[in-house]
């Protein structure tokens, strides 16, 4: 019976919290809310899971639950002060415990707060699987990587669109080409996508023009707050599985990409937050077992971002579970019978033992 | 279409006109009683050939020409009825051999028979059958010591079969105590398993301990009674040594076989083989373990589910000559 009415709450409350922040408090912890078509469009062209991406197209709605990591993190963002340095948070978990999921959410918070978003949605894609390594135009000891930084740029311009406009800059390219000063920003996020050659040092640029001008002007048009998400931070530290053409082994400090953002990681800028989260599953040469931050990141990681704010996430706790396998069976997913009586449910806490994503793969054959 | 195909074969009367044919009959008879002025109620067949012999004076010779009233069931030869549908599927099942009311009539007959040798059966195993069930035959040597004689194994096979013809016999309850003689007990199988013994904590809590094997892999567990359903193995949560979804099934049959499955916590390890291996292992563990959990007749439950029996299979060698186990080289004809 109890299920029953908790179900009944569930789904009134899933219809009826959209996405306002102000009102999502503890005590919606392990209920769903709904992420608007739009925002996901804008907000997420590259940032979801690939399973959950395939799990909004099933279900037409892209539904996140609330859990308290998310909301711890929201609450800090909420009472940071943001004319001094910028907090570090880093997300860390076992693997498939929902940490991307968590900084997606603080990210949608975010958004609707009109921030500025820089998503890198996996590190871990910039160190290994390139095709193209060209060595840098600018430096001569480093190599670019036109796609990626192309893709990105793409991307960030469809989630930042009312930025573009605003913020103003000036730079030299090659010789030939440099952008004059007063130029808004979107003419120089244009130039990186077109020109391919030049995209990683666009990157850069954007990055460092974010940083100057975040903390900057505090009142009138130019105001705006940074928030940097990267996921997958312990790409930027650990080792990469691209060679130089002389077939040695690349140190992601060699990278363009992967040297802006570690400038980004450092708060001597002002004006925004930091937020992270570290993955086991994409990264190269580390253990499965490993999930700390210690572990994961390394001295040198560790040491750079030291001081952060560490937010542990879990697997399912008793109600979260119970709200994700009612949230289930709303949508129809459970299809065999037996899933839906009192000895399913309990077989199913036992195989995933209530792992948000081993919950996920078990329930998509059932 | 198909009726056109059908053959007419001889005249078929339909069961209506032959019920009419038995109506006219009947008044007919009465009439002809109320002619020859005697009673209709009384009026016998013979009285009716009398009658129209009177009435109709014939002269053939032939008897069977001659006018004639009988009853249509005499008249009429008996026929089968139409023997199909509309659609020309016949009705019964054996029409296609052609005599299908003989054929139906040996299959009654024998259905007969089978209902009597079951009764039989029954009659003749209501002494004896409690005490066959769980016993067996003796074996030679045994029967060698009975007789303090030596017989072949052929003697000891016809003895064993001038037994079983005895015991076929209906009344052979009669020499009960005489065929006991030569039975001998078996031993219930499930007593056989020794029950892990149940340990309790400084706390209260209920917990025993259990090994199990298999292939090379050895695990040892600690089931504990406390309530929740955690389960770690070798310090590590079983998720991360058991990835595989099939490897953890196997940890989850005994308790979902007894039905308890949030009540323990699994402390256990183990070494050797593969993950396949150690998650049978474990499992054999677990079922030990739950034994002294469970009452008598769910160990017997247990028991002939399988989940006791330690499994024997184990890497076969690989011989000479050959590239394995039993893969051979290949073949060249010359």
């Amino acid at each position: 019976m109890l299920v029953f009415f908790l179900f009944c709450f569930l789904y009134k409350s899933r219809l009826s919290l959209q996405y306002d922040h102000e009102k999502i408090s503890e005590r919606h912890t392990g209920q769903y809310y709904t992420l608007p078509a739009a925002h996901i469009q804008k907000l997420f062209p590259h940032g979801l899971p690939p399973r959950f991406q395939l799990q909004i197209k099933t279900f037409n709605e892209g539904c996140v639950m609330v859990r308290p990591p998310a909301l711890e993190l929201i609450s800090y963002l909420k009472k940071a002060d943001y004319s001094k340095p910028p907090l570090r948070y880093i997300l860390y978990g076992d693997v498939g415990t929902g940490k991307t999921m968590c900084l997606s959410h603080a990210l949608h918070y975010c958004y609707t707060q009109g921030w500025l978003i820089v998503h890198i949605s996996d590190a871990h894609l910039w160190v290994k699987n390139c095709k193209e390594l060209l060595p840098s135009s600018s430096r001569p000891s480093r190599f670019d990587q036109p796609i990626q930084a192309s893709q990105w740029l793409k991307n960030f311009k469809i989630t930042n669109e009312r930025f573009l406009s605003k913020v103003q800059l000036g730079y030299v390219w090659t010789k030939r080409e440099r952008t004059e000063k007063g130029q808004p920003l979107g003419e120089l996020v244009d130039q990186g996508v077109n020109r391919m050659k030049s995209s990683s040092d666009v990157v850069g640029a954007v990055l460092r023009e974010l940083r100057l001008q975040a903390g900057g002007a505090t009142e009138g048009e130019g105001a705006f707050k940074l928030a940097v998400a990267v996921d997958g931070l312990n790409a930027l530290w650990g080792k990469t599985s691209l060679k130089k053409e002389d077939r040695t082994m690349c140190e992601p400090e060699e990278l363009t990409l992967i040297h802006n953002v570690r400038k980004m990681m450092k708060n001597n800028w002002s004006g925004g937050a930091i937020l992270t989260a570290l993955s086991q599953t994409g990264s190269l040469f580390k253990p499965q077992s490993a999930y700390l931050p210690s572990e994961l990141l390394g001295e040198e990681g560790f040491d750079n971002m030291e001081p952060f704010v560490p937010v542990s996430v879990s697997n399912y706790n008793e109600k979260e579970f119970e709200s994700c396998y009612l949230y289930y069976l709303d949508r129809n997913w459970l299809q065999h019978s037996h899933s839906r009586s009192e000895e399913g449910k309990k077989e199913l806490i036992f195989l995933s033992n209530k792992n948000p994503s081993i919950l996920e793969r078990l329930c998509a054959f059932l | 279409q198909s009726d056109k195909f059908v053959s007419a074969g001889p005249q078929k009367f339909t069961q209506e006109f032959i019920d009419k044919q038995v109506e006219e009959f009947e008044v007919g008879k009465r009439h002809l009683a109320n002619m020859m002025g005697e009673d209709p109620e009384t009026f016998t067949q013979e009285d009716i050939d009398r009658s129209i012999a009177y009435l109709f004076p014939s002269g053939l010779f032939e008897k069977r020409a001659r006018p004639v009233m009988k009853h249509p069931d005499e008249i009429f030869p008996k026929q089968t009825a139409i023997q199909w549908d509309a659609e020309g599927r016949p009705f019964h099942f054996l029409f296609y051999t052609g005599r299908q009311s003989y054929y139906s009539l040996l299959h009654d007959v024998y259905e007969k028979i089978l209902a009597i040798e079951r009764h039989q059966d029954k009659m003749r195993n209501k002494g004896l059958f409690t005490l066959l069930t769980g016993s067996r035959w003796l074996l030679k040597e045994e029967i060698e010591e009975y007789l303090v004689e030596n017989i072949s194994d052929h003697d000891y096979v016809r003895l064993i079969q001038l037994m079983e013809k005895l015991l076929s016999m209906p009344y052979c309850s009669l020499e009960e105590e005489f065929i006991l003689k030569f039975r001998k007990q078996l031993e219930a199988q499930s007593s056989k398993h020794e029950i892990p013994a149940l340990q309790y904590d400084p706390q209260g809590v209920a917990f025993s301990v259990a090994d199990g094997r298999r292939k090379t892999a050895k695990a040892s567990i600690t089931l504990r009674d406390s309530g929740s359903g955690n389960i770690t193995i070798n310090g590590r949560n079983y998720l991360h040594c058991f990835p595989l979804l099939q490897d953890r099934e196997q940890l989850m049959f005994p308790l979902h076989f007894v039905g308890m499955l949030g009540r323990f916590d699994i402390e256990g390890s183990v070494e050797g083989s593969g993950h396949s291996a150690q998650a049978g292992a474990l499992r054999l563990a677990i079922s030990r373990a739950l034994l002294s959990f469970v009452s008598e007749g769910e160990v017997e439950r247990i028991r002939q589910a399988g989940l006791l029996t330690a499994d024997p299979r184990i890497r076969e060698r690989k011989k000479p000559g050959q590239e394995g186990a039993r893969k051979k080289f290949t073949w060249k004809k010359r």
